[in-house]
Formats: structure tokens, sequence, C-alpha cells
């Protein structure tokens, strides 16, 4: 029987492709601005905050969403005095953990769903999440492009930026908002711990391997689409998780991407 | 109509006052070299003319508007540059992004504003030099590729700070021939701040110096002497003239100038 004569893995398709979309390209300017530490522990933040939705009885992605955007947000606040603050953000990381660790303690019949939420389980997307995904990845993109422009200026010049009008703060505000959304989504997919995968791995690929915006971006959707896809069929075919497959591919992409670039820097 | 004027300004960062009561009129096409030691207020001075420092007290008028962010008649090199060093986008790419960049929206470029990064990147000279990666630039290739920025907009007052460091004696030339140019060609106000005095003699009109909190402006003669350098120095100076070069000693040896300038004098790789 072929894969996609499943109905779960249709959705699993659709669901991890749109992320994959929003993730490779938020990823390209997670990366250009040295921010992935920060992206990663807003993924942490979104474990107490999915956790303790479950706690009182809400949806756990929006839990994710509203935790995360806050605390993106605050980051975003805080802009330059976080940066190269990587103990502060990793002690934020780690009590946050914490704090999911206590809501499970409190609501044990959540507890059966925590491993697919630090590890993901795209083959149980359902079709109202996969709806959620789609808004909230369209809600994504759109804000990205409203202030990519500024974006971009201030992540390159800083310096050049402000003399030039650009708040810093509204933009790395607006931006870390932006972050925290594709991190929940994210979450669906691979999950808390693993959200690296989509986000950074892909971006971080092609920013080796390209010298332009626009192709930069194109690279790291199409590798964030191929890795999350192929990672469904292999898991599919061999039956080992999915999020272990998505993983293993992105981090060979960024390795080879790697071994090819410095060939080329040789040549 | 004067380009920059300062009506006795004091700035101060962070409850420090850095420049006190300062006045000084720059007119319209003018090359002035901003000297004075580090600290003096070099860099605060331009971040105030830009908008980005709001004095304590007095009032920096621009083209005889009140200094404010984003005015887009100011072009501006910043001193402090960071640039990835392994970012891999194209020069091009790089200095593109500053267009219209303060707006929200798409990065998208217009035919005009692809027509407009050609002209600019012509008058360095860096029309090739623009495809490689930032990565792959020399400190000097980097430099001129940041000064084809700082013309885009048709700026018609360049603000620049310190791009002499990090150039070797070759491109330093080359940078302030190509200043001296803008200024004489297309009557642009350029304020140069460096280390160095000398190699600058024969192209700027006045001197702007800065130290201890004060400000002296005028011709390299009515600024670079005893009294006006030992005020601004808080010590006692000794001016030697030798030919074409000026030496600016204090008891203890040569100050803010040459002994200065060799320490900056090589190009990051």
């Amino acid at each position: 029987m072929n894969m996609l004569d499943y109905d779960f893995m249709r959705t699993a398709f659709a669901a991890s492709g749109v992320v994959a979309v929003v993730a490779g390209i938020v990823g390209v300017f997670l990366v250009g601005r040295g921010q992935t530490f920060a992206g990663h522990a807003l993924s942490h933040v979104g474990f107490a905050g999915a956790t303790a939705a479950g706690l009182i009885g809400i949806s756990p992605l929006w839990g994710m969403i509203v935790l995360t955007v806050a605390a993106g947000v605050g980051m975003g606040l805080l802009g330059d005095r976080l940066s190269g603050r990587d103990v502060a953000i990793g002690v934020v990381l780690a009590v946050s953990l914490g704090f999911g660790l206590l809501f499970l303690h409190f609501y044990t019949s959540f507890a059966t769903q925590a491993t697919a939420l630090l590890f993901g389980n795209v083959l149980a997307v359902d079709a109202g999440t996969l709806r959620t995904l789609v808004i909230l990845g369209v809600v994504t993109l759109v804000a990205l492009a409203i202030i990519s422009r500024p974006l971009l200026f201030s992540s390159l010049q800083p310096e050049l930026a402000e003399a030039k009008g650009v708040s810093l703060r509204t933009v790395g505000v607006l931006f870390m908002a932006i972050v925290a959304l594709t991190v929940s989504a994210s979450v669906q997919i691979v999950g808390i711990l693993l959200v690296f995968t989509l986000m950074v791995g892909p971006a971080a690929a092609a920013e080796r391997l390209t010298t332009g915006l626009r192709s930069g971006l194109v690279l790291a959707v199409v590798l964030a689409v191929a890795e999350a896809w192929i990672g469904i069929t292999i898991a599919f075919y061999t039956d080992w998780p999915t999020s272990f497959c998505i993983t293993a591919l992105s981090a060979l992409v960024y390795f080879v991407a790697i071994a090819v670039s410095r060939r080329a820097a040789a040549v | 109509m004067s380009a920059i004027a300062v009506d006795r300004v004091t700035l101060a960062l962070g409850g420090k006052t850095i420049l006190a009561d300062i006045s000084l009129t720059i007119g319209e096409g003018e090359f002035i070299g901003v000297l004075g030691p580090n600290g003096a207020g070099k860099t605060t001075l331009m971040r105030a003319i830009l908008g980005l420092v709001r004095p304590t007290s007095g009032a920096i008028r621009v083209l005889e508007q009140p200094a404010a962010r984003g005015n887009p008649a100011l072009g501006y090199l910043p001193q402090v540059r960071t640039i990835p060093p392994d970012l891999r986008l194209t020069g091009y790419e790089f200095i593109a992004s500053s267009i219209n960049g303060q707006r929200f929206g798409l990065p998208w470029r217009s035919a005009a504003d692809r027509r407009e990064l050609e002209s600019c990147l012509a008058i360095v000279g860096a029309e090739e030099l623009a495809r490689r990666p930032i990565s792959e630039m020399s400190g000097g290739e980097r430099q001129r590729l940041l000064f084809a920025q700082a013309l885009l907009g048709k700026p018609r007052i360049l603000l620049l700070d310190e791009p002499l460091i990090s150039l070797d004696a070759r491109h330093q030339h080359v940078v302030i021939e190509l200043a001296a140019r803008l200024c004489r060609e297309m009557k642009m106000t350029i304020l140069f701040s460096a280390h160095e005095l000398n190699q600058l003699l024969g192209s700027i009109d006045r001197v702007l110096y800065l130290g201890n909190g004060q400000a002296a402006l005028g011709t390299t003669d009515e600024v670079i002497t005893v009294p006006v350098l030992s005020r601004l120095y808080g010590t006692s100076i000794e001016v030697i003239r030798t030919g074409r070069h000026i030496f600016v000693l204090s008891e203890g040896g040569a100050v803010g100038m040459d002994a200065h300038m060799h320490g900056h004098g090589h190009e990051h790789a």
C-alpha cells in the first residue's frame, strides 16, 4: 500500500511542509543575526507553556504560543543587553524545563504527551492542528514580509540602520515574536528539543552554499522541506522515529555543506 | 547657508560630559579633518549630528534644520563596523540592504535602485569587487565598499568616522583622495575623523580639533599651535613644523598623531 493512501501520512506531509517553509525562511534571519541560541531557549519556554496549558485545560499549542511570544518579546526588549548573555539565557532555558516538569507532576494524565512535546510526533497531527499550523504559518510569513527590509538592514549594519532611523528595538522585538511563532509551529513537527533541526540546520547549510539573500532563502526552504519529507518517508518504511530521521538528515546536510564550502574556498 | 551649525552644545554619555558648551559652524562644501585624542568626542559629535545622541544643552542644525535621525542629507560611515567575518553575502547585497532600509516591506530593489548602486560603486571603483562575498574581502576592500554605500541617496554631507583605520598607507591615500574629489566635484561637505593630521594636510580645508571637552575649528595654522593644543590636551604641548609635516609633542613624546597612527597602519586580512 502506498504511504499516501493513509490519511495521517497525507496530513503529516502537509503539516511538515508548511512548517518547513516557515522555519527555513525565519531560520535564515535567525542564523544571520546570530540568535540561534535564543531560538533554542524559546522552545524550552514553550515546554512550560504547553504543560501549563494542559494543567488549566486549554490546548498545549496555544499555551506554547502565548508563553513563547511573551518570552520572545521580553528577549527583544532586552535587546543588546542580552547579546553574549548565554548564561542568563541558559538559566531561563533550564528553569523553563523545570517548570514544565512541575506542571506535568500535577497533571499526570498529560504525561503521556510529554515525549511527543519533547521529541515531536508529526504522524499524530490531526486536521484541526494542520489548520492551525497553516494559519500560524501565514501570519508568521506576512509579519516577516512586513519587517523584512528593516530587519535585513539592522541585522547587517545596526549602527548605520540606527542612524537612518530604524528602531532596532522595535524590529528586534517583532522578530523575536516571529521566531516564537515559528518555534511553536516547529515543535508540532520535531518537538521542543529538536527545533534546531528545522530552524537552524537548513538555514545554516544554505548560508554556507549561497552568496545572495534570495538564493539563500530558496535553498533553505528547499532543504527544510526535503529533509522533513524524506525523513517522514524513511520513518514510514523503517518504522524508526520520524524526528530522528529528520534530525539525522538535517545534520548530514549541514556537515556536507560545510565540507563543500571549505573545498570551494580552498580551490 | 551652513552645512552644520553647533550652537553652545554640551554632549554627555552615561553622565560623563564629553564636549562642553562648544559652538562651531561648518560651511557647505568644506572638507574638515576631525582630530583629537581617543575619547575626545569625535564619534559622539558625529552621532549627535546624526540625531543619535541628544545634546544635554544647546542645539545642532544640519542644513538649517534641527538634527534628527534618518536625515537623508547625511551619509555615514560608522567607525564600529560589525561585519561578521564569515558572512558569505556579496558586497552588492550587503550595501543594497541600506537602500530604504528604514521602510517596512520586502527588500526588493527597483531598476532605479540598481542604477544608483552601480553608479555609487563606480565612483569608488568597486563594481567588480562588489560581486565577491564580504568574507573574501580585505579590510581595504570592505572600506571601499562601505564608502560606496555612504554615497547612496546622494547625501550632501558625509560623516566619515575613522575611515583610515585598518588600511595600509596606499589605501589610506586612496580614501583621502576620494573624499577630496567628492568634496571638489560634487560639492559635498565632509567630516573626516582621523588619528593622523599629516596625511590630510594637503586635502582638508580646515581642522576641527577636539580635546579636554573643548573644540577648536580653523585652518591648520590657526589650530595646530602651542596655545590651542595645550588647552585641548590640558598639558603643555610642543608643535614642530618640518617642511610639509607637523609634529605635535607633549613632554613625554609624540601625542595623538604619528605615534598612534603606526599602530593602526596594518591591514586586516
